[in-house]
């Protein structure tokens, strides 16, 4: 038995080490790790935060990318950005929302309700992709789970896969390139190492400096902004993980207890056999 | 050396029974997720309100409307069909209860308590016959306002059989109550919000 | 085994039962009273945590298909919806797709500690042999239930995995197409994979039935290899092994309690976020990670026919490896070389696994050779001959002997 787990040991130790020299690859660079309240076993959402993101997301984003899966309604939801309901009932309604057919058979344009889900700023993708010369602006729902800002085995699950990083680093990663890659790069693109599909990204760079006025006067650098809209982003891709972190710690904790008192019981049932 | 042993029977005793409740207790409350998922989820219930505008709907015609998944009547009523509601005594009703949202439990069904803020012309209920459950016809049964060869308001269930009078109240056949008015309120002289 | 039944109803209902269907009989004789080896170690307990993960996969699943959506242009967003709507549903989904990779974490242990104490050998081929049946439907029905949330990983995994049937010689298109329903992976296949998804697990609990009928014939096996010789070498399966399975079954519980709640889509790919798109392959393919051997074998072989023969190969070899071990003894503790060999055949796999994670090019496809080149030597050479070479060490009389002289080992240690 120890034997068997002194050579379990060596394995795990061999695949480490492997594992460590062959991570990066994809030819994206490796977001910058930041950090943010909501990281680790007891990481909670910042409020203000996620409501500084969500202005961040209404002014500048909203414009060209949709956020179909998430409805006016979960932003007053507990683990949220905790708008009250009149406050959402309000800013819902500063969005237009495509609906019907009426009575007369007609679509009609209404305000937005605390039910609909965030309209889409274009009829349909191929609308979105004609208006961003060819390019479609992905649907902002769920984009710090499936874009990692990093990769390794280990890595990730250490760090977790840096979504948020990831569009942190793309919001602030914009660069003058070089003479060499100027050359190359197609027209209407830009440069920015941290994009997933190679260099050339076809957003140009959405922020500047002071130009969403935060309701609690927080600053609103380019960096901040980055910061707050990328953790916003965080909490619609992953609306739950504070009941999910908190049910967890629970269940762990009960878990242990019942461990605890199965392996006595255990050592009961068998004493009579040692 | 006996104390010992009972001792140590008592000790064991305990951990048996704390390590059994541990795990009921675990069991039952890890069964709540796998029964609260079947409740309305969180979309159904935001879609739990829907607005009317009452204006387009004429004297004597009715509209229905899907709010719950269930159909809700409308029916602007004629002064003759609000004449013959108020017109019946409560000893002649099956169910003399008002089974309304918008009054207190247990209320008379007078035709007042079947309206809300006395627009007794607006009559608001949902259209699920109170014996199973299928959608009455309108303007049919024994219980509408005759006029020639026409027919106008009282309601009709043609499953079972069941006759409601011109304030939806059940008046013949198995249906064991009036049909059911919702929790609504105006927001203006012609529009209302049900929910 | 399990001789005469010393089961007496006990209440007057109980004796009406007994009489019409006799199954507290079965519930005493193959479960409380069952007579066990009692010298069991911890890696016997994986066969009663993989019955309760069975058990946790077809409650929760039952529970996800009530709020499913198997259609092409819905599917991704009922998953959502499950997710973000519905009562707990995060939590029951995140439970059944990790349960999926701990249910697979139990069984490659458990055939591990088959493999090491030879377990598969006379009188137990049948149950060795069911005990493969069982992994193969478990493949393909996880496999199946990775296709359901229709992200762009369950598309192309779906896509690459059918196309491997596309490798048989003449009907291999026909094939491909009756698979789709279609031209290629799309809405008739997403129906018919939720179906088999839902029905391949039933079969799973009958086939388990079947692999507990085979075991309960001939009765466990156990660390020494040696043969049961008398009730002094085994305690009723009830209390004992109930209480060290319950135990060992909630330590991994924890283990899975932690990925559900605080790694939950470590286990996943992250671009399975992404809904299914037929027009843009993801850069990096791969199946998950307890496909992963295989896909290296898959990949290391440059012919197509060959490389899918050689991937079902290195399944089915499995069947007949009552048949490929030579050696007398059972237990793997008491061959000194088998031993060493093992565990070589062990980090092989694991070498296997890493190497199907990456992409196949240059020095991941050499060793993706070599070691596949290892993992059918072991079988087909190694085992055979290792049979007849080896000496083995002496084998305890018995059971309880070798009990006795452990707990004198310690006693003296």
């Amino acid at each position: 038995m120890k034997k068997m787990l002194k050579t379990l040991a060596s394995a795990t130790a061999s695949l480490l080490l492997l594992a460590g020299a062959a991570s990066a690859a994809e030819g994206q660079k490796d977001a910058k790790a930041i950090s943010y309240s909501f990281e680790g076993p007891f990481g909670t959402f910042d409020k203000g935060q996620l409501q500084r993101g969500y202005k961040v997301y209404k002014e500048v984003c909203a414009n060209c990318h949709a956020m179909k899966l998430v409805s006016f309604r979960n932003l007053s939801e507990l683990g949220g950005p905790g708008f009250s309901i009149e406050q959402v009932k309000a800013l819902a309604a500063t969005f237009t929302v495509n609906d019907g057919p009426g009575n007369d058979g007609e679509m009609f344009d209404r305000p937005g309700l605390p039910s609909d889900r965030f309209p889409a700023p274009f009829a349909n993708e191929q609308a979105a992709a004609a208006a961003n010369g060819g390019a479609l602006p992905p649907d902002l729902s769920l984009i710090t789970k499936f874009r990692p800002g990093w990769y390794g085995t280990f890595n990730q699950l250490a760090n977790g896969i840096g979504g948020p990083q990831y569009v942190y680093s793309i919001l602030t990663g914009y660069e003058e390139p070089s003479e060499e890659i100027k050359a190359e790069m197609p027209e209407g693109k830009s440069y920015n190492p941290y994009f997933a599909n190679g260099h050339f990204i076809a957003m140009a760079s959405p922020l500047v400096d002071g130009q969403v006025d935060f309701d609690d006067g927080a600053p609103n650098k380019v960096d901040d902004m980055a910061r707050d809209v990328s953790a916003f982003l965080a909490w619609t891709a992953e609306p739950k993980m504070e009941e999910r972190k908190s049910l967890g710690f629970m269940v762990l904790i009960y878990l242990a207890v019942l461990a605890l008192l199965l392996y006595f019981v255990k050592k009961k049932v068998w004493a009579d056999q040692h | 050396m006996s104390t010992a042993v009972h001792a140590d029977v008592n000790r064991r005793d305990f951990l048996f029974i704390a390590t059994g409740a541990v795990a009921t207790v675990g069991a039952a409350l890890t069964a709540w997720p796998f029964i609260s998922q079947m409740n309305p989820d969180a979309s159904v219930l935001a879609l739990a309100t829907i607005e009317v505008d009452l204006a387009p709907i004429a004297e004597g015609q009715e509209i229905t409307l899907k709010w719950r998944g269930n159909p809700v009547f409308v029916r602007h009523r004629t002064a003759k069909e609000i004449e013959q509601a108020k017109a019946v005594k409560l000893e002649e009703l099956v169910d003399p209860v008002a089974r309304s949202a918008n009054v207190k439990d247990g209320d008379p069904a007078t035709d007042a308590n079947r309206v809300v803020g006395g627009k007794e012309n607006y009559l608001v209920m949902m259209g699920v016959c109170t014996h199973l459950g299928c959608v009455p016809f309108g303007n049919q049964g024994d219980y509408g306002v005759v006029e020639g060869h026409a027919k106008l308001g009282g309601w009709f269930c043609p499953c079972h059989g069941s006759h409601y009078d011109t304030a939806g109240r059940i008046r013949k056949g198995p249906a064991p109550e009036n049909l059911f008015v919702p929790k609504y309120e105006y927001l203006s002289d012609t529009k209302i919000l049900i929910g | 085994m399990s001789g005469p039944s010393k089961y007496k109803p006990k209440s007057a209902f109980g004796k009406w039962m007994h009489e019409r269907l006799p199954v507290m009989e079965l519930v005493q004789g193959q479960i409380m009273d069952f007579p066990t080896p009692r010298n069991l170690n911890y890696w016997w307990t994986f066969g009663g945590i993989l019955a309760i993960m069975l058990v946790a996969q077809l409650i929760t699943g039952i529970v996800l298909a009530m709020h499913y959506t198997a259609h092409v242009d819905m599917a991704f967003d009922s998953v959502e919806h499950i997710m973000r709507d519905v009562n707990y549903g995060w939590l029951l989904r995140y439970l059944h797709a990790n349960g999926a990779s701990m249910f697979f974490i139990a069984v490659y242990v458990h055939m591990f500690r088959g493999m090491y104490y030879g377990s598969y050998k006379a009188p137990r081929e049948v149950l060795w042999m069911i005990g493969v049946l069982i992994y193969l439907v478990m493949m393909a029905t996880a496999f199946m239930g990775y296709v359901l949330p229709w992200g762009q990983m369950s598309f192309w995994g779906a896509k690459v995995i059918t196309n491997l049937f596309s490798a048989i010689p003449f009907v291999g298109e026909s094939v491909t197409t009756w698979l789709w329903g279609g031209y290629s992976v799309d809405n008739p296949t997403l129906n018919r994979f939720f179906s088999l998804h839902y029905l391949l697990p039933f079969v799973l609990a009958g086939l388990v039935g079947l692999h507990i009928w085979a075991l309960h014939v001939p009765g466990n096996g156990n660390p020494t290899g040696v043969n049961v010789r008398g009730s002094q070498d085994t305690v009723p399966f009830h209390p004992y092994y109930t209480m060290k399975d319950g135990f060992a079954i909630v330590v991994f519980f924890i283990l899975f309690a932690a990925f559900t709640f605080f790694a939950p889509n470590y286990l996943g790919h992250a671009i399975n976020y992404l809904p299914a798109n037929p027009l843009v392959t993801p850069a990096h393919i791969v199946p998950e990670w307890y496909y992963l051997p295989f896909y290296a074998i898959l990949r290391a072989i440059p012919d197509k026919l060959l490389g899918v023969i050689a991937m079902f190969g290195s399944i089915l070899i499995l069947f007949v490896l009552p048949w490929l071990d030579t050696s007398r003894v059972r237990s793997g503790t008491y061959r000194p070389i088998f031993k060493q060999f093992f565990w070589v055949f062990v980090l092989v796999c694991i070498g296997l696994g890493y190497l199907g994670s990456k992409p196949a090019e240059g020095g991941y496809v050499f060793w993706a050779r070599i070691l596949t080149a290892y993992y059918f030597i072991h079988f087909l050479v190694i085992l055979p001959l290792l049979g007849l070479l080896e000496s083995p060490k002496p084998l305890p009389p018995s059971i309880s002997d070798s009990v006795l002289a452990k707990k004198k080992a310690v006693g003296a240690g």
